[in-house]
């Protein structure tokens, strides 16, 4: 990563990004920009940096947060029109330790209204345009996270992935997008969506970093009582000999030019010496389906705050307390917010709970297991990010179950709490490009960044 | 037709613990400007996440063993639903399915026993006070620790249901979980009333008359409910399962909420709390922290002192807790001073947490029984301990700056004896005690007092003068 020095100043950089910032306009990559105070953090890192001190890993590189992150005096939207008004008045845990390391954040970038969806699409703001062709969406939810990155805007930014909302834009976009173990990084500051299955990662240009990422980042917080103990710097990385690929991903609802650059893959890593396993994964068939049931539950939960009374929109003309939560959370919400409320509030309403929630859960139980199992033969796994590349603006805003299946193969890691990294692998003829991730078990971030090296 | 009823009762006790269930902030917000013990989780900002507060575990494990209850060693938090300014997160933190409390018992002083269903760990919720056009909104008591308490249906008339709620307010705050502050709201009732006839297998259709917050209104609320259900009853007419609220002012409770209407809280499980796991040791090590419970009192002061002073006394931890520290043969005679001075209405001003100290009470104990002090000087002496510059003093410099401390010593009161008898005044009221008139030793002594400006003691100055006129 380019960091400041006394020749090249924090100063320049963060003028540099912003020029570009302004240059991609048309991309609507930025819900906000944070001129302002980046230019005066960046002078503060210049003047330490004459002073001859040491400002850290990240001395004056300029990044963006995806607007779910909360980022002390910024408006912090989540691309919603209820948190349109929200200032944030402290920092998301992840954005402290960026900063202790000299970074400074420029900007927050455009995403799926609270990470609801897979085409960045269902934004307040509008959708953000893919790097590649403006025709086609950025994928999602960290839209605006991957097209920064892929357009260098910045060399990094912040992305929170609950089903692929990291990986899934990275691949659309043809750059790299790590999904830590959930526990790895802290959540803390960052808008919840489905609290068991979010976990907040990074979107850049390789997996070196990534690794210099999550070592500043993946700590245990105490203001986040799911991260795990430090394990990321101590852990080592395992040498990968034998891949495993997922026999139920390879079907006809992958796009075949994905298939076939995975497959390609394959060929290259057996002449390297590698071993490819062929892995039977049945229980993965459900993993949508117990998806869409933990995912809207945990959801309707956590948007239940948004209400009006103490920050952000509140609809006026409400004539009682019902009608003003009605009305504000009528408007303010967009309509896969509703949907995903509204799924949610069914599957936990009394006498639907044990048929649809809790059996859902036990199904996730079942597919944990058989990714300890699938990892007892391999070391890593080596799959498909989503089932086609990007796909045209529009083509699925009508068809929810269409955008859901985009998730196909980038949510059971999500429910399963694995590390994931989504790595370029090649192009369509069409020139669009083509992402593989690799899995690998709890805890094995470094592994699949090391291994993601390897492959570059 | 007799019908008996039958009711449980859900107890809410407000923990006093440092700091609120999730989050680093003040959980004492007594005489603090509303919303200002509010911290950024409590308020439920955008992407804030509990922490759990150990403190309110180790409060709970306590709260569970005063009434000898199981705890679990696994227990989990979900998440409880509902829209209302009381409540920003738009969900309470409570335990539906695991708490840490299990089955356990009351025991009631007229020895009935009330088992304990189950006890959870929650947070409060917030505080509204609603005007004609406009509501206010307090944060101040949101995720105050709470314990719930759910007991079995074993209660079958008021009276014992005000029992109970009294007895559970003295477990909960011998052990010191709670402040116990009933008119603050520290402890809350929810009491549940179902008629059967005698003789019935199956439970009579219940309501739930919530948030009282006396023991007085616990009893009035359940008798007005056995009423009410009584003549229904006996007109023939049905029982709506519903939520009442009770009114002090008019002694009546109307219905708020009917079954059909009944929230659907769509529980889930808290995903951003991961679940308690308690080792035994641990549970074992809090246990034993567990003060002196009300029993225990009971067991330690019987002989000593008279069963309706234990209960009179129980009510008022502090003083039992110091009665129980000094030495057993005074604890009759302080035990009396509690009861009839301390507790005497002119004195209800004197009592709070600021107590005499050990040495000061079994000094004054001492002084009353060796005649040093009359039972009135040690009254003022007692009254005197909780004048806050007497904090230091011992009981002598106290009593002698009283001017109360009685002369026993024989040889100056005899001196003083011999003085009065010289004198001419009375030389007619001795002649007519030798005559045989033996009242007017009364006035002897009232003289030799005189001379000794009260500090004689009279009992001693009276045989002294026997003894000199015989």
């Amino acid at each position: 990563m380019k960091t400041a020095n006394k020749t090249v100043t924090a100063t320049q950089l963060v003028k540099d990004a912003l020029k570009k910032a302004e240059f991609f306009k048309d991309y609507n990559v930025f819900i906000s920009l944070n001129e302002e105070a980046a230019l005066k953090r960046a002078a503060e890192i210049d003047e330490r940096i004459a002073r001859g001190e040491n400002v850290g890993r990240l001395a004056g590189v300029p990044f963006a947060a995806k607007d779910n992150y909360l980022v002390k005096g910024t408006k912090t939207t989540a691309a919603s029109h209820i948190l349109e008004p929200f200032e944030a008045p402290l920092n998301a845990t992840i954005i402290d330790q960026l900063e202790a390391e000299g970074a400074i954040m420029i900007g927050k970038v455009n995403l799926d209204s609270f990470a609801h969806g897979s085409s960045t699409e269902n934004s307040y703001f509008g959708p953000t345009l893919n790097a590649v062709d403006k025709t086609r969406v950025a994928g999602g939810s960290s839209g605006g996270s991957a097209v920064a990155v892929a357009l260098d805007v910045v060399e990094f930014t912040t992305g929170s992935d609950t089903g692929g909302s990291i990986r899934q834009p990275a691949s659309f976009n043809g750059i790299y997008g790590l999904k830590p173990t959930y526990g790895a990084t802290s959540r803390y500051g960052v808008i919840s969506m489905a609290s068991s299955l979010d976990t907040d990662g990074f979107l850049a240009k390789s997996a070196e970093d990534l690794d210099l990422l999550m070592s500043i980042c993946a700590h245990r917080d105490e203001k986040d009582l799911t991260t795990l103990p430090d394990f990321y710097e101590t852990s080592e990385a395992k040498k990968v000999q034998k891949i495993g690929v997922v026999k139920e991903f390879d079907s006809d609802v992958v796009d075949p030019e994905i298939r076939a650059c995975l497959k390609e893959k394959c060929e290259e890593l057996k002449k390297s010496g590698h071993e490819i396993v062929e892995i039977d994964m049945p229980t993965l068939k459900y993993a949508l389906a117990v998806y869409y049931i933990i995912q809207p539950a945990e959801v309707t939960s956590n948007l239940s705050r948004y209400d009006g009374i103490r920050y952000g929109f509140r609809s006026e003309n409400s004539a009682d307390l019902d009608s003003l939560y009605g009305n504000t959370r009528n408007e303010g919400f967009m309509k896969e917010n509703k949907r995903r409320i509204m799924i949610g509030n069914f599957v936990l309403s009394s006498g639907f709970y044990d048929a649809y929630f809790l059996k859902a859960a036990k199904a996730r139980t079942l597919i944990i297991e058989e990714y300890n199992k699938a990892f007892e033969k391999c070391d890593v796994l080596l799959t498909p990010v989503s089932p086609n590349p990007a796909f045209k603006l529009g083509e699925k805003v009508g068809d929810p179950i269409a955008m859901y299946i985009e998730d196909l193969m980038s949510v059971s890691i999500n429910l399963a709490g694995i590390p994931g990294i989504a790595i370029p692998a090649g192009k369509t003829k069409s020139g669009l490009p083509i992402g593989l991730q690799i899995l690998g078990p709890r805890r094995s971030d470094k592994t699949i960044i090391n291994f993601a090296k390897e492959l570059a | 037709m007799k019908y008996i009823p039958t009711i449980g009762i859900e107890c809410h006790v407000q923990l006093c613990t440092k700091t609120k269930l999730f989050s680093e902030v003040d959980n004492d917000a007594r005489g603090k400007e509303p919303n200002s013990c509010v911290s950024p989780v409590d308020y439920a900002l955008p992407g804030m996440l509990p922490r759990l507060n150990g403190e309110a575990i180790k409060f709970a494990i306590r709260a569970g063993r005063a009434m000898n209850c199981k705890i679990n060693a696994y227990s989990r938090f979900d998440r409880k639903h509902y829209f209302y300014p009381d409540s920003p997160k738009g969900y309470q933190i409570t335990q539906f399915y695991h708490p840490i409390i299990g089955e356990g018992y009351v025991e009631l002083p007229s020895g009935t026993k009330v088992r304990i269903e189950h006890a959870h760990l929650e947070g409060d919720a917030g505080k509204l006070t609603h005007s004609d056009t406009y509501s206010l909104v307090d944060l101040n008591r949101v995720d105050t620790p709470l314990i719930e308490i759910v007991s079995m249906p074993d209660i079958h008339s008021a009276a014992d249901a005000r029992d109970y709620t009294k007895e559970l307010w003295r477990l909960m705050t011998y052990a010191k979980v709670t402040f116990g502050d009933l008119y603050n709201g520290n402890m809350r009732f929810d009491v549940n009333v179902s008629l059967a006839e005698e003789g019935a297998t199956e439970l009579g259709t219940r309501t739930e008359t919530k948030n009282l917050n006396s023991f007085r209104s616990v009893e009035r609320a359940i008798e007005f409910e056995i009423k009410r259900q009584t003549k229904l009853l006996e007109k023939g007419e049905k029982i709506r399962q519903e939520t009442r609220g009770w009114n002090d002012a008019t002694g009546e409770s109307t219905p708020q909420r009917s079954k059909e209407e009944a929230k659907d809280y769509r529980y889930m499980p808290e995903p951003d709390l991961p679940p308690i796991n308690l080792s035994q040791e641990f549970i074992d090590t809090e246990s034993a922290k567990l003060p002196l419970m009300p029993a225990d009192y009971r067991k330690k002061f019987a002989g000593l002192i008279p069963t309706e002073t234990i209960e009179v006394l129980l009510d008022y931890p502090v003083l039992v807790e110091k009665l129980a520290e000094v030495d057993e043969k005074y604890t009759k005679r302080i035990a009396n001073l509690f009861s009839s001075v301390l507790l005497a209405e002119e004195n209800a001003s004197l009592l709070n947490d600021d107590m005499p100290s050990k040495a000061q009470l079994e000094k004054l104990a001492d002084m009353l029984d060796k005649n040093e002090l009359s039972s009135t000087g040690g009254k003022e002496v007692f009254i005197k301990f909780f004048d806050k510059e007497m904090h230091f003093k011992d009981t002598e410099t106290i009593a002698k700056e009283l001017g109360v401390v009685q002369e026993n010593d024989a040889g100056a009161l005899e001196a003083i004896v011999d003085a009065v008898l010289a004198k001419p005044e009375t030389q007619k009221a001795q002649e007519d005690y030798r005559n045989g008139e033996q009242k007017v030793i009364g006035f002897l002594v009232g003289q030799v007092m005189k001379e000794s400006h009260g500090k004689a003691n009279p009992s001693a100055v009276q045989e002294i003068l026997k003894n000199k006129l015989s």
